[in-house]
Formats: structure tokens, C-alpha cells, sequence
């Protein structure tokens, strides 16, 4: 038997006498007090670029939908959970995501996955700049991010682990930008199509994939698919990218006593 | 061919072989090697650091640590320093590596101030007899007092919070990886039970440390390491690290080697990687962008915990500051040129940035100028070595200081400058256990909570002697100030008079 879970409709283009849209700080306060109160799905309508949307939410049971334009900083700090948007997202979207998971049914902006640590994104499009830059995993745990167009340059730049899949849809070349991985001192990028040595970052190599990493991406793929509700051309040749070394900055210091 | 020369010996122990019991204490106690058992004696062998832990041991007082003579050479302009630096970078091809604040031979402006006292027309106070507040507030302000209808000042009218400490101090942040568990513990015992702040420095929070989370303040640096939501919210306040002032520009750097047990889980990354925090934020490229972070932390701890951030003391800080109080920082923190730091290159740390002196009265006379600086708590770090320092950063602008490497120095650190070395003898900067565990907590942090009383005490003798109540009504009173150094344009930057010019 299941459970019948209640819907809270928020609607965040709701406008003023002043003729504004609901202020994020008020949008925010809302979705708080709805989850403290209890309420576990949440629809938010008409969001018209109200940033912070749900940061450091907690609970692994909310669910929030968010249709319309969310502003920067999605999902910030997610500790657990579920977002998904029915539009495009904008800037840092899990900006130190923890846990948890946001799926974005559109493009995602720059610096998607700052720093995150745990949880799942799926970008149904494109991603922009610095995308998975210092991403990372700890007791094998790590972030998983799958985007499914192409991303602009420094992909997984400073990355400290996670795993990064970009599936190249609707690319005929390589569908990432350069200085992919540099400074990358852990974890592994997926690229569904071309990478050149050219396009890598100092610290960075490409690497052969082996059975443990088709695994991973094939789990990735079928839980894009699932969300997105598409098929995935699973015969087009990877490429792998992986650290040279889990410290970069060997070699790079002298601590001799002056 | 070798290519590799070796440079000379700094340092030297010199052992008294009549006093020497054999004890062998010595040895153990230097972490450097520099020590050895030997035909039945103490030698000593190539290494010594100076850090004087091998004296500390020593039950017959058989050790003195000597300078050995330069052994070049003298020249006028290239020094011993720059000829041994030079020579090792010759051996190496690396970025020389230091630690601890610049060691450079810049004007210490604070010896050029002395303060001003009470005499015949302004009684002094006699903080025995009267009280002399030290309380101290870490917040945004609200800018004005707001009066109820029954004409009571509305102490809730401020609608961000308030942190309340009993001195003008804050324990700067020194992270759980630059230095021990120990010496972490000792400095968040003695700012709980002085009632102040300690800095959580940017490697997370272990959870032993979670019940002193009221006295704590978090770092939110660009490494994001140990930054959840759970920790924004039990922390009393949080810090956006944008710089340090002993690396401007410079993003942070753990070896992998210090990357142990403990320090993964609170960092939260795997065992043995470098922790890496990188140069700049990659969400922060504007002052606009560092609204958006502040915003969103403020968002995140349910606007229940101030936000500030901090920044190394740079060219520009007045016009950086003011960006940083209009993106809603409720506190700003400002580290100078003098700071300290566990690790970073020697070219960064020796020449760049500004003092701390200069910074705090360009950023108090800036914020002044354009009406922020009633809305903004104004912290200054950067070499605060003694409470007369304090008094002076207070009196030039700074609400609260910021101190680091003497609250070390109570707990036992000689300032050797070798804690990127991660050897500390004295178990501070270092996560072996065998070194770690030299470190006492409680009489580390005994001894923290005994000098920052006395600076507080002095600091109520100091505001007695002026005929001042309280702390509040030092902040940015340059008029008490003189300057005495060799440059008067200092002065004039400072907006201190000179020493000799009166009031009319
Ligand atoms: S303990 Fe310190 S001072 Fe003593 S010999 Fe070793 S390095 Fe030198
Ligand atoms: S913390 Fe230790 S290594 Fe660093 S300066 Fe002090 S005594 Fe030396």
C-alpha cells in the first residue's frame, strides 16, 4: 500500500502589489517552513530566477519540483533530497552539494557542481564553463555528475575525486572544451566521443577504460535515461580521463631550511 | 658531477658534557635529527632548527643553542639569505617553501605609535575601582538606534545577528591539518572559556570539536573542504576566506603526507592526497559573485549566524572592503602582510600584501567616508603580537584582532619556521602522533586563557589610563595616537598626527 504524499504548490511568480514576482528570500523562507512543517513534495510554479533555491536542505524524503527559471545557486550545500527542474538552471547549481539529487530537464549554467562532494546530478543538455571544478569523494563516496550535451573549457578542473560523465548528445566532435582536468588529483571523467590530448589540462592524462569503468558509466546512462525518459546510444567509444598523480605539486616546492 | 652543495649549518647545539647525565632526553626530543648517541655521548649531527625543544627537555640545562656565524662572505647586498636561498634553489628548482609570517625586515609600524594618556583636563579611570567594558560585538549593525513607543532603546531592531565576546579578540583561523588535534583543542577550550572566537581554519570541524561550535567560527575557503550544512548551522558565525595575509593571491596547500587518519575524515577526502584549495573561488570572480556566496550562507544557516569575510591586506583593500560590506558581509576580517601561515612560498609571504597597520586605518577611514562603517564589525589580523598591539590596531580601527601566532606561542611554538615540515617538535604544527602527543590540551589551553586575560587586562589598564570605559570607544580614535617613526607621510596615510602635535 502506498502512501499518499501530499503536494504543496508554491507559486513563485505570484506578484506583488508592486507587481514583483515573490523575493527569493521570501520563496526560500516558504520552502523551509513547508519542510519543517512536514510537507514532502513540493511544486514550485512560475520561479522566475529566484536564487538559493532550497539550499542546505536535509531531508531525504523531500521532494521538490521546480517549474520555470531558477535562479543561481541551486540546491546549494544539499545534504539530501530531491529537486528537479522543468526548465533550465542557471549558475553553480550544487554549488558543495553534499548528498542528495537535482535533475535538470534543460541546460545548466557555469560552475555546475562546485566543489560537491556526494549526491547525483543529471543535466538533461548542455552545461557551461568550470563545470566539476574541485569535486571530490571520500570513503567511496563521490558526486556524480552526468551531462548530457557538451560543457565549455576547464571541465573538472582541481578535481579531488567524483565522477563526471558527459554524454556528447547532438556533438559530431568532441563535446568538451580545453583545459580539461587541470590540476586533477582525483577521480574520473567520462566523455562519451572524442577528447584530445590537446584539450587536457596540465595534470591530466587520457587512460584506456576497463570493465569496472564501463560499469560505472552504464549505471550512470540508465539512471539518465530513466530520468529523461530516453535512449542512450551506448556504442560510441569513450574517452577516459584520469590524474596523473594524486599530488600535483610534487616536486613543485623546496622546504629547505634557509 | 655533483650538483648538489650543501648549504651551512644555521644552528648548533652545544652540549656540556660534564652536565650531560646521559639521559638521552635530547634525542627523542628533536624531531630533526640533529642529535645523535654516539662513544657514549651526545653529538650532534647536521639539521638544527633552533627550535630549542631539545633545551626544554634537557633536566641539567647541559644544551645551549647557538647561531652559527654566516659562514659567507659579508656583502651589503647580497645577504647570507639571499645567497642560501639561491644555493638551494640551485639544488632543487623549487618555490622555496616557509612558514610563520614574513621574516623580512619591513618598518614594524606599530613601534612607531605610542598612545596617548589622561592627564589634569580628561581624569584617568582606575579600572580597580570602576568597570572598564571590554565586551565586544561581531555583527552587522543596524546603523542607527531604533527607540520604542515607552522610549526603551529596541535592542531587536537589528535584524541580523549578534555574536557577543568578552574581549576584542578572535583566535585567528589555523586549521585541523596545519596544526594537531591538540593544539586545535586547546585553542577552542581557551576561546570557550574566555568567551571569544576561534577560527575553525578551512579544514572542516572534527566532531569531537562539535559542542564548542558556539565559540567557533567556520571558514568557508575555496576548498570547500568540511563545509556541509549541518556544520554552517551549529557554528556562531561563518567566514567567506577570500585571502591570507601571509599569501596573498594564494590558494592553500596540505602535503599529502599530513593528510592522515584524522585529517581525511574532517576534510573529508581520501587518505594521502594533497588537499588543494584552489587559488580562487570558482563561484567568485566579482563583487557580485561574493554576494552571491554570502547570500546564499546566509540562506543556508537560516540568517541565524553573522557572515563575514576575509581578506588579505592588499593595494586596493579600501575599495575591496567597501565592495564587501555592500555584498552584506556582516563582519570583515583583514590580514596583513605580517600574518602568519603554516605553509607558503617564501617569495609570497616575504613580499607581498601591506601591513596590517596601514590597512585597518585605510579600510576604517573608507568605510567612514562612505557611511558603512557603522554597519560592519571590522576584525584585523596580521602579526598582533602583544596587547599593546592590539590597542594600537584598535585605536587605528579594528572592533576585534585577530591573533594567531602568539596564542601558538603560549602553547609552546618557538617560531622556528618550520611548520611546513609538518616535524614540530613541540606536537603544534604536526599530525605524527608520536610528536602530537607532546602536546598537554589542558595546559596549552591553561596557558592560552592566561595570556589573553592578561591582554585584557592590560588593554582595561590602557582605557583606564586614557579615561576611557570602553573598548567601543577606542575603535578608530586615532586621535589618541602619535606617530613617532621616520616617515610622516605614514602618519598622514594612517590619519595620525604626529608625535608633539596636540589638539590646539
Ligand atoms: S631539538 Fe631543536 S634545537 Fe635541539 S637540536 Fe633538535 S632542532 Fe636543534
Ligand atoms: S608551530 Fe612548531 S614548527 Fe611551527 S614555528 Fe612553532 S615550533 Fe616551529
Amino acid at each position: 500500500m502506498s502512501k499518499e504524499v501530499e503536494t504543496m504548490m508554491i507559486d513563485a511568480g505570484h506578484r506583488n502589489d508592486l507587481g514583483h514576482p515573490l523575493d527569493y528570500r521570501e520563496l526560500n523562507r516558504l520552502i523551509r517552513e513547508a519542510i519543517c512543517a512536514g510537507e514532502e513534495r513540493l511544486v514550485l510554479m512560475n520561479v522566475i530566477g529566484q536564487r538559493y533555491i532550497a539550499s542546505a536542505t536535509s531531508n531525504p524524503n523531500t521532494r521538490i519540483e521546480i517549474h520555470g527559471t531558477p535562479g543561481n545557486d541551486l540546491g546549494a550545500f544539499l545534504n539530501g533530497g530531491t529537486i528537479e527542474v522543468f526548465g533550465n538552471a542557471q549558475d553553480v547549481t550544487a554549488n558543495t552539494m553534499n548528498d542528495g539529487m537535482i535533475i535538470v530537464h534543460g541546460n545548466s549554467g557555469d560552475i555546475t557542481g562546485l566543489a560537491a562532494r556526494g549526491g547525483t546530478l543529471l543535466v538533461k543538455g548542455n552545461s557551461g564553463y568550470r563545470v566539476g571544478i574541485h569535486i571530490k569523494e571520500f570513503e567511496g563516496v563521490g558526486v556524480k555528475l552526468v551531462i548530457g550535451g557538451f560543457v565549455n573549457d576547464y571541465l573538472g578542473e582541481y578535481m579531488a575525486g567524483g565522477t563526471i560523465l558527459i554524454l556528447g548528445q547532438g556533438v559530431e566532435d568532441s563535446p568538451v572544451g580545453l583545459h580539461v582536468g587541470a590540476g586533477m588529483h582525483g577521480g574520473r571523467i567520462y566523455v562519451r566521443g572524442p577528447v584530445e590530448k590537446h584539450q587536457l589540462g596540465p595534470g591530466a592524462c587520457l587512460a584506456e577504460m576497463n570493465d569496472k569503468d564501463f560499469k560505472t558509466v552504464d549505471t550512470l546512462i540508465d539512471q539518465y535515461e530513466k530520468a529523461f525518459s530516453v535512449e542512450i546510444d551506448r556504442s560510441i567509444e569513450y574517452s577516459k580521463i584520469i590524474p596523473l598523480d594524486s599530488r600535483p605539486f610534487r616536486g613543485h616546492y623546496d622546504s629547505t631550511t634557509i | 658531477m655533483k650538483p648538489i652543495v650543501t648549504i651551512p649549518e644555521k644552528y648548533r647545539p652545544t652540549i656540556d658534557h660534564e652536565a650531560c647525565i646521559r639521559c638521552k632526553k635530547c634525542i627523542k626530543a628533536c624531531s630533526y635529527g640533529a642529535l645523535e648517541f654516539k662513544d657514549d655521548k651526545v653529538k650532534v649531527a647536521k639539521g638544527c632548527v633552533a627550535c630549542v625543544r631539545c633545551v626544554f627537555e634537557c633536566p641539567t640545562d647541559a644544551i645551549i643553542v647557538n647561531e652559527l656565524p654566516k659562514q659567507f662572505a659579508p656583502h651589503a647586498v647580497f645577504s647570507p639569505e639571499i645567497r642560501r636561498s639561491l644555493i638551494s634553489q640551485a639544488n632543487s628548482g623549487g618555490v622555496l617553501l616557509s612558514s610563520c609570517g614574513a621574516n623580512a625586515e619591513y618598518m614594524d609600524i606599530f613601534n612607531d605609535i605610542l598612545l596617548d594618556a589622561a592627564q589634569v583636563t580628561n581624569p584617568s579611570i582606575d579600572p580597580l575601582r570602576e568597570p572598564v567594558e571590554t565586551k565586544t560585538y561581531l555583527g552587522r549593525r543596524p546603523g542607527k538606534v531604533v527607540v520604542d513607543d515607552n522610549g526603551k532603546i529596541d535592542l531587536d531592531a537589528s535584524e541580523t545577528p549578534i555574536v557577543i565576546m568578552d574581549m576584542p579578540i578572535m583566535i585567528g583561523h589555523i586549521s585541523l591539518g596545519s596544526i594537531s588535534y591538540n593544539a586545535q583543542a586547546a585553542l577552542f577550550r581557551a576561546a570557550t572559556q574566555l568567551n571569544i572566537l576561534a577560527g575553525t581554519g578551512e579544514g572542516g570541524l572534527h566532531n569531537d570539536f562539535y559542542p564548542m561550535a558556539k565559540n567557533l567560527c567556520a571558514e568557508v575557503a575555496s576548498g570547500r573542504f568540511g563545509v556541509t550544512s549541518h556544520y554552517l548551522k551549529e557554528v556562531s558565525c561563518v567566514d567567506i576566506k577570500i585571502g591570507q595575509g601571509a599569501k596573498p593571491g594564494h590558494g592553500g596547500h596540505l602535503p599529502g603526507e599530513k593528510v592522515q587518519k584524522l585529517i581525511s575524515e574532517t576534510r573529508m577526502i581520501p587518505l594521502g592526497t594533497d588537499a588543494l584549495s584552489p587559488y580562487p573561488h570558482h563561484d567568485i570572480y566579482s563583487i557580485e559573485d561574493l554576494q552571491q556566496l554570502i547570500s546564499v550562507l546566509k540562506e543556508s544557516t537560516e540568517y541565524k549566524v553573522p557572515v563575514g569575510v576575509k581578506i588579505a591586506a592588499v593595494h586596493n583593500v579600501g575599495a575591496i572592503a567597501s565592495g564587501i560590506v555592500r555584498a552584506g558581509a556582516d563582519f570583515l576580517t583583514i590580514d596583513g602582510l605580517r600574518g602568519g601561515t603554516g605553509s607558503a612560498p617564501r617569495v609570497i609571504r616575504d613580499h607581498a600584501g601591506m601591513p596590517i597597520e596601514i590597512a585597518v586605518s585605510a579600510v576604517d577611514q573608507r568605510l567612514e567616508q562612505e557611511g558603512l562603517r557603522d554597519k560592519v564589525t571590522l576584525c584585523a589580523s596580521g602579526s598582533i603580537r602583544t596587547a599593546a598591539d592590539m590597542i594600537k590596531c584598535i585605536a587605528l580601527g579594528a572592533d576585534v584582532v585577530g591573533v594567531c601566532t602568539s596564542a601558538m606561542i603560549a602553547m609552546g611554538c618557538t617560531v622556528c619556521q618550520q611548520c611546513h615540515r609538518g616535524a614540530c617538535s613541540w606536537g603544534i604544527a604536526t599530525q605524527k602522533p608520536e610528536l602530537t602527543s607532546r602536546l598537554d590540551i589542558e595546559i596549552a589551553t591553561q596557558r592560552i586563557v592566561n595570556m589573553f586575560h592578561a591582554w585584557n587586562e592590560e588593554l582595561k589598564e590602557i582605557l583606564g589610563a586614557m579615561g576611557i570605559d570602553s573598548v567601543e570607544s577606542l575603535v578608530g580614535n586615532r586621535d589618541r595616537l602619535r606617530y613617532i617613526g621616520p616617515n610622516p607621510r605614514i602618519a598622514e596615510i594612517l590619519d595620525v598626527k604626529h608625535s608633539g602635535e596636540g589638539w590646539g
